[in-house]
């Protein structure tokens, strides 16, 4: 790249601190393997919610239909498995790259899709994979899922395979933004006839953003097969539990933002989490069965007053609290 | 043959009340531009009610169209006065803000029924709900053709008030042309919020129609507003009588599915048929029927 004093740094401090800390946190958690798993789960919701973000954060194409692509990954990693036992490790390169390719299949159909119509079309193709992957029993073992003896009981090593998956799609989002290809991404989805008229192959954009995302959804897909050791069809094709989730996980932590999908995956899985556990057994147990409502709420109130999310709107959230905190001092 | 015949009849009693969750959603998305994607949900919460009329006060679910259906349609106006308009006015990065608060609104509706309801099936056993008529070797499930028939009548009833009279007037117009429907003087806001309340009144009686041949859990809803979307898409946006077409389209093709090539592929019928559409045919059956 040329050097240009005026371009900021490609990695700021405070992501420098960010990336130290998710270093150091799984051995601060090291006498609990369940804070651990968590700390898992944040990292492929990291993920999911990154490679969403792109696609309809900043190139306005959103995706009902996100758990095509993980699912696709994780069968990537699961099918050679089942079949000539290829150990799954290998889907962290099969995985994205199925997930390309299905993306890049579908986006000829779906590409002539518009808005809520793309939306659509996204959300009918995963499920019909789904119906698929469960109907296909010579293939995928059907709803019995296939099953496969993890590798290490350890923690550690699937951690920092997720956290450099999650790191690296961050930053090739950021990386691909700060390019031209991410300045065409913007104007499509502010207004594609413009991009197009400007002479911009949006088709070709179009292209490469699914290319970007689809790829990451793929690999967190793989990576779930191999932490997991078992998928099936309705688990990992899940209509709410992935694509939906992966869209609330970008709206809260905020659409069109690098950090904004990391952020509301952490959210996402700290608020489910302290519902689950009814607050670590402080509260009674009926509030565990609230984690789902919870998160639904927080999800229409992030619609309803911050449309942003959390760090699309930082600077608003910011000023009405400084506004208490001068409150507070004038008292 | 006879396995055709039963097929096609099975399908089309189903189809009629496909037919009227779609036009709810047809409406819905005719006036309010969006897809809503808590229809089912919304068609979940009316199930419920029906449910609880009959387990606790033993009324029939047919009678309680009468109690349910109004409240469900109040709850539509709830949703779309204080959760889906405040959205018109805001600026926001997807334009599709609307659509991800109706999913909002589905994932809040699904949990409080699992938090008061639990996630246990339920089921309303009337006496008549595993009755059948036979005609030849042809068997015909009784409350199907109850519901077929109450289907027919809502959507008569649903027309008359769409073609006759002021309101309906209004609520085609502001489907046409939102601005123009304003410079006539319509309020399109009141319209837009009074829509959306009809169409989840539909969906919560064609819900309850469902009930006595259909267990009620509280997942129950996404499937139906998968159907619902798949048949606005196949009948031509905004086009009741498409959304009649589309329904009873899609209850026949989803039945020849599973009888013919798998149970397991009934679902997805709908949703090759609706991609086929989206890149075909882009206008729907209302393209084709010319309505």
């Amino acid at each position: 790249m040329k050097k240009d004093k005026n371009k900021p740094a490609f990695i700021t401090k405070i992501e420098l601190i960010i990336i130290a800390v998710a270093i150091v946190l799984p051995f601060v958690f090291n006498f609990s393997p369940y804070f651990q798993g968590l700390l898992i789960f944040v990292l492929i919701w990291v993920i999911l919610g990154t490679s969403w973000n792109l696609l309809a954060g900043y190139t306005g194409l959103v995706s009902f239909g996100h758990a095509a692509y993980f699912g696709i990954g994780a069968y990537a990693a699961a099918l050679p498995y089942y079949h000539y036992h290829i150990s799954p490790w290998w889907g962290l390169l099969t995985g994205g790259i199925a997930a390309v390719i299905l993306g890049y299949l579908l986006g000829i159909v779906v590409f002539r899709l518009r808005g809520p119509y793309f939306a659509l079309g996204t959300l009918a193709t995963a499920e019909i994979l789904r119906i698929i992957f469960g109907e296909e029993e010579w293939l995928t073992n059907g709803h019995s899922g296939i099953l496969y003896m993890t590798t290490w009981v350890s923690k550690y090593p699937y951690y920092f395979t997720a956290l450099i998956l999650a790191l690296g799609a961050v930053f090739s989002v950021k990386f691909v933004m700060r390019t031209k290809a991410g300045f065409y991404f913007l104007s499509i989805r502010e207004d594609e006839d413009a991009a197009q008229a400007l002479g911009i192959n949006t088709k070709k954009y179009k292209n490469i953003s699914t290319v970007i995302s689809t790829f990451w959804a793929g690999m967190a897909g793989a990576f779930y097969m191999i932490y997991m050791g078992f998928i099936d069809p309705e688990v990992v094709f899940a209509l709410h539990n992935i694509s939906i989730i992966t869209i609330l996980v970008g709206i809260i932590g905020g659409v069109g933002t690098i950090w904004g999908p990391a952020l509301g995956a952490v959210v996402m899985v700290l608020v489910q989490e302290f519902f689950r556990s009814s607050f670590f057994g402080l509260a009674p147990s009926w509030i565990s069965g609230m984690h789902a409502l919870v998160f639904g709420l927080l999800v229409i109130f992030t619609i309803l007053y911050m449309a942003g999310g959390i760090l699309g709107d930082w600077d608003l959230i910011r000023k009405k609290l400084s506004f208490l905190r001068k409150a507070e001092v004038s008292e | 043959m006879e396995l055709f015949l039963q097929t096609l009849i099975y399908g089309l009693l189903i189809g009629g009340l496909y037919a009227v969750i779609g036009i709810g959603m047809t409406l819905i998305m005719g006036v309010l531009g969006i897809i809503n994607l808590a229809h089912g949900q919304i068609m979940m919460v009316g199930m419920y009610l029906a449910w609880v009329f009959w387990t606790f006060m033993g009324i029939d679910p047919y009678l309680s169209l009468f109690l349910a259906v109004p409240l469900v349609f109040l709850l539509g106006i709830f949703l779309s006065k204080y959760f889906l308009q405040p959205l018109i006015e805001k600026e926001s990065i997807l334009p599709e803000n609307q659509v991800l608060m109706t999913v909002g609104i589905g994932m809040v509706l699904v949990e409080l029924a699992r938090f008061i309801f639990t996630s246990d099936y339920k089921s309303v056993e009337t006496s008549y709900s595993s009755e059948t008529i036979a005609l030849g070797n042809i068997s015909i499930s009784l409350p199907m053709l109850i519901a077929f028939v109450i289907a027919i009548a809502l959507t008569l009833g649903l027309f008359q008030l769409l073609m006759k009279t002021d309101l309906g007037r209004s609520i085609r117009a502001t489907a046409q042309d939102k601005d123009a429907a304003t410079l006539m003087g319509i309020s399109s806001k009141k319209i837009t919020i009074l829509t959306y309340g009809i169409g989840s009144g539909l969906v919560g009686a064609a819900g309850i129609l469902l009930l006595p041949m259909y267990y009620l859990y509280p997942d129950v809803g996404p499937i139906f507003t998968i159907k619902a979307f798949v048949i606005t898409i196949l009948g031509g946006l905004g086009s009741p009588i498409g959304a009649i077409a589309g329904g009873i389209v899609l209850g026949v093709a989803e039945t020849f599915g599973a009888t013919y090539i798998s149970m397991g592929y009934r679902d997805a019928v709908g949703l090759v048929i609706f991609l086929l559409v989206l890149v075909f045919l882009p206008g729907g059956l209302k393209q084709v029927l010319k309505i």
